[in-house]
């Protein structure tokens, strides 16, 4: 069995001394957990090391810590996969000829550490899903029996019902970093689970309520760190921006964060221009140049520009001439999408399938033959490969442009014969 | 000191529920759990749950599968009372906000499961405890005014009057190590099981057994611990459950001849007889050497629709990927039985109410008994709901008569003086982790699928043995904040007890039905042993037995086929 050194992060409260590193070697399987590497070391040599755990299958959510810089559950991460990660920090490839086996073992950021690798989450993570109105409100009259609505709907609110609140997602949310009153991730996609859902009553004034939040939806900066470090393929991101599809295109919500305006912007910008075209961007997204709103943005931002001249970023002609303009082909993309009823959504989660079509078609007799061609499934592959095969790849799902996602089906899809919604590709 | 009409221990599903039922009745509430809510082990809870709520299947045939499935040794009116109530609670449920997934029509959907006559098993993927367990804990959020929460505080001692009326409990908070008092008219356990007794198990770390061995040690019966579930379908490596939804979706079974064996053992429900049934069969394959090498047999899921696996089942997609390097859409996988599930616990009446005055119990810590010698699969999440808000009901019915109890202050310095006793160990002992491996391996041998005399007798001697080593375990954490290594110590005491209980009870029924099959006794005797073991202290050491009836209404025994 392969030797791997395991450091430890530190921390006792009542020492009175600064966080330090432990050092073990452990032999076990490369296949092995972190997690069954840190139990060994508290088992067998130092039963003062402080972490939650408990089910060992990925399913409780306590084990969350970050591995060579990268969060995520120590029990369902493999010793190899761990030590294949580079050192220093957040989460790097491997340097040159760096040996893979060694692992150091932190606890999450952005929230306070208790001890060794145990985290304060009340004091973040659950304080944030509190901030969401967690819970369903229910559209009334309730009904006598269940509620009646889709099959997909259900299937689609899964992929959020799957989170296990763990807080890797948390843990490296950069929005988060920079402004720890971002509603964040993990909140955001609990939120979609509500907005998602067609038995909830308020899905407009939830929506507006986390458009008009200066740390709401529009705070998230994309920079798909949730999605990478969540182990259930719950993809908050994926859900922020469903949630920002809702408010903007759904419900025209204004936003007074400008985040409506920014993303109309921006969608403009791209069709006319093919590349962004940043000095249009700003203006822009605040009603044009000549806007009232706009200038003090525009003076604002001056510095920033100065900056960008002097080191020969842009030039002074940049502001007004852009030199790329969209090639046909992304008119006619833009054009495509636009004229569609129904927006295609991604569901990442249950209702997908893990390889190309043609692989599939050989290990399953029994599915009835594809209706319609598979173009859009093909478009929408997970442009992520971060999460090494973890989740499946597109799947359209979940009639979300239903008013108030409507209770009685937006989408043609055949229940029991999963994937639903391959026929709304149409 | 915080005083309550209900103090409820464990907040998983068990917990929550009566947590809420009990609010709802007007009661003042407080739970508290060792670890964060979302973490209790409920959340494992993959298949699904039972109800007969279409208009063609009935309650009469659920509870006829239920009598069955337990080997006729579950009591009958509890078990039609938990069927009657179970349509309701899944609308609760519904209502309540669990994303059920639906059928064509768009009414709740449902999957077969073993040892069931209809398709009546209701559920969220293969996620199902987990969906309604984060359901349950956003309704807690929703009356956070009505139920104090104490997160990640671990109960030491229950707490009685000098009339052994249960009054309260001590609990330590695990942030910074000071006990607390709670004060309370009733106290409900909801701890759930006792799986790390076992080793391997399907069970987290944390299912140690802590309200049983609570319950126990102040007189509390316990009853039928002699009935441990082998679940047919555990990894071999490692133990990790791989749901009988995946049978309930067409999966099958083969040994390493390639057979399909069940049709042997179970010619009409193949691999969807109870589970007791399969285990065995699968155990019998292994040991007549017609498993796998690595002593297991196959489970085929790729005869389930391949898309159909990554919708429903997509959580032992990933627990195949992750633990044991397999496609289970492309390839078999070997399993084997497992412990699972503990169908004894603290002996309750209907409304959870147990033989120590104000003290409850629901849920796997509890024994009604509905699950008898066998629980059917998506039967257990059903036990705690129903059971769960029936104590909650019952306790806070029961409080509004009641004036406070006082406590008995000086208990508290008794906790301090063991807990201190524990932190100042001398050094030398063996480890904690050793003695719980030791006790789970001998437990795994000679307390399974199949048992007789002699086995038994070994493990009792290693049990006791374990019993004098366990005070003095090696120790190294002296600290207060979260310091699992005291909480280890006091968790150890807490199986061992529960393991002894499960010894004696086994060595003490000389037959076999339901999980426990003595090769001694290979016969089901109803005659001798259609009754109930219950185990309680004895003031001496040895655990006192004693029985009591099972309550028959309208299924006579009859002899159980599959």
């Amino acid at each position: 069995m392969p030797e791997y050194t395991l450091k430890i992060r530190r921390y006792d409260p009542q020492s009175g001394e600064a966080p330090r590193w432990d050092e073990h070697k452990v032999e076990l399987g490369a296949r092995n957990s972190v997690l069954d590497a840190i139990l060994k070391v508290r088992d067998e040599r130092d039963g003062s090391i402080g972490i939650r755990c408990s089910c060992q299958q990925a399913i409780c959510g306590s084990c969350g810590v970050r591995m060579n810089g990268k969060p995520g559950l120590a029990c369902n991460t493999h010793l190899e996969e761990a030590a294949a990660r580079g050192h220093g920090t957040g989460w790097n490839p491997p340097q040159e000829g760096q040996e893979k086996t060694v692992i150091e073992v932190e606890p999450m950021g952005n929230m306070p550490v208790i001890r060794d690798l145990i985290v304060d989450m009340d004091a973040v993570h659950w304080r944030k899903i509190g901030r969401v109105t967690p819970w369903l409100i229910n559209k009334e009259p309730v009904p006598e029996r269940e509620y009646v609505v889709p099959h997909e709907n259900m299937v689609d609110v899964t992929q959020p019902m799957a989170c296990i609140q763990c807080g890797a997602c948390v843990s490296d949310c950069l929005a988060m970093e920079v402004d720890p009153l971002f509603i964040g991730p993990a909140a955001l996609a609990k939120a979609y689970r509500f907005v998602g859902d067609p038995r909830d009553a308020e899905h407009y004034e939830r929506l507006k309520d986390l458009a008009e939040d200066e740390h709401g939806i529009y705070d998230c900066t994309h920079c798909f760190n949730c999605i990478d470090a969540c182990p259930k393929g719950v993809d908050p991101m994926n859900q922020i921006m469903r949630l920002r599809r809702m408010a903007g295109s759904d419900y025209d919500i204004e936003d007074r964060n400008n985040g409506y305006r920014h993303e109309h912007a921006f969608v403009k910008n791209i069709r006319k221009n093919g590349l962004l075209h940043e000095a249009d961007l700003l203006p822009d997204s605040y009603g044009g140049k000549f806007h009232p709103r706009a200038v003090p943005e525009l003076l604002g931002s001056a510095p920033v520009a100065l900056t960008a001249l002097a080191r020969g970023k842009m030039t002074p002609l940049t502001p007004f001439r852009h030199p790329h303009k969209a090639p046909k082909e992304v008119r006619r993309l833009f054009d495509e999408i636009h004229d569609r009823d129904k927006r295609i959504e991604l569901n990442l989660y249950v209702s997908g399938y893990e390889d190309a079509p043609e692989q599939e078609a050989a290990g399953e007799e029994e599915q009835p033959p594809k209706k319609t061609e598979s173009a859009p499934s093909e478009q929408g592959r997970p442009e992520s490969e971060g999460a090494e095969g973890r989740r499946p790849s597109a799947e359209t799902s979940a009639p979300t442009t239903d008013e108030a996602g409507g209770d009685s089906g937006g989408s043609a899809g055949s229940g029991s014969d999963p994937p639903a919604g391959e026929e709304d590709d149409e | 000191m915080p005083s309550h009409d209900v103090l409820i221990i464990g907040a998983g599903l068990a917990g929550q529920r009566a947590a809420l039922a009990a609010a709802q009745a007007g009661a003042s509430v407080a739970i508290v759990s060792k670890v964060h809510p979302v973490r209790s082990h409920s959340v494992a809870a993959a298949g699904g749950i039972n109800a007969a709520l279409n208009p063609e299947d009935s309650w009469e045939s659920h509870a006829f599968d239920t009598v069955k499935g337990s080997d006729y040794l579950g009591d009958q009116d509890a078990i039609e009372i938990m069927t009657r109530e179970a349509p309701d609670e899944i609308l609760w449920l519904e209502h309540a906000g669990v994303t059920f997934h639906r059928n064509d029509s768009g009414h709740l959907g449902t999957r077969a499961f073993g040892g069931a006559s209809a398709a009546r098993t209701y559920y969220v993927a293969d996620i199902t405890g987990h969906a309604i367990l984060h359901v349950l804990y956003e309704q807690l959020m929703k009356h956070a005014e009505l139920v104090d929460r104490y997160e990640e505080w671990f109960t030491t001692d229950l707490l009685q009057n000098g009339e052994g009326t249960c009054v309260g409990a001590i609990c330590r908070n695990l942030r910074n190590g000071r006990l607390e008092v709670f004060n309370a008219k009733a106290v409900i356990l909801a701890t759930g099981g006792a799986g790390q007794v076992y080793k391997p198990t399907t069970n987290g770390l944390i299912v140690t057994g802590d309200g049983i061995a609570q319950a126990y040690r102040i007189g509390a019966k316990l009853m039928d611990m002699e009935m441990i579930q082998y679940h047919p379908t555990t990894l071999v490596g490692n133990g990790l459950l791989i749901t009988e939804g995946a049978r309930g979706e067409g999966a099958q079974l083969f040994n390493a001849d390639g057979e399909r064996f069940m049709e042997t053992y179970a010619p009409n429900k193949l691999e969807l007889a109870s589970r007791d049934v399969v285990s065995r069969a699968e155990q019998t394959e292994i040991n007549e050497g017609r498993g796998f090498p690595d002593g297991s047999v196959a489970l085929d899921i790729t005869k389930v629709p391949r898309r159909r696996t990554l919708e429903a089942l997509r959580e032992i997609v990933n627990i195949g990927r992750d633990f044991a390097g397999v496609d289970i859409t492309r390839e078999p996988i070997h399993i084997r039985p497992g412990q699972h599930y503990i169908m004894g616990g603290v002996k309750t009446d209907v409304h959870g109410q147990t033989n120590v005055q104000g003290l409850y119990a629901a849920g796997e810590v509890a024994c009604v008994s509905v699950h008898g010698g066998n629980r059917l699969g998506a039967n257990s999440l059903l036990d705690t709901l129903i059971f769960g808000r029936r104590s909650g009901e019952h306790a806070a019915a029961r409080a509004i008569h009641m004036t406070m109890p006082t406590t008995p202050a000086a208990r508290v310095a008794d906790t301090e003086r063991n807990i201190a006793a524990i932190l100042s160990r001398e050094p030398g002992g063996r480890r904690i982790a050793a003695i719980k491996d030791e006790l789970g391996e001998t437990m795994n041998e000679y307390v399974a699928v199949f048992r007789d005399a002699d086995g038994l007798a070994k493990a009792h001697e290693v049990v006791r043995r374990l019993k004098e080593e366990a005070p003095k375990a090696a120790i190294d954490d002296r600290g207060s904040v979260f310091n699992q290594d005291v909480i280890g110590a006091i968790e150890l005491g807490y199986m061992l007890d529960v393991a002894e209980a499960i010894v004696v009870a086994s060595i003490e029924r000389k037959e076999s039905r339901g999980a426990q099959f003595r090769t001694d006794f290979p016969e089901r005797n109803d005659e001798e042993w259609l009754k109930h073991i219950d185990i309680s202290v004895n003031g001496a050491d040895v655990p006192k037995v004693s029985y009591s009836p099972v309550t028959i209404t309208r299924w006579q025994p009859e002899e159980r086929t599959y």
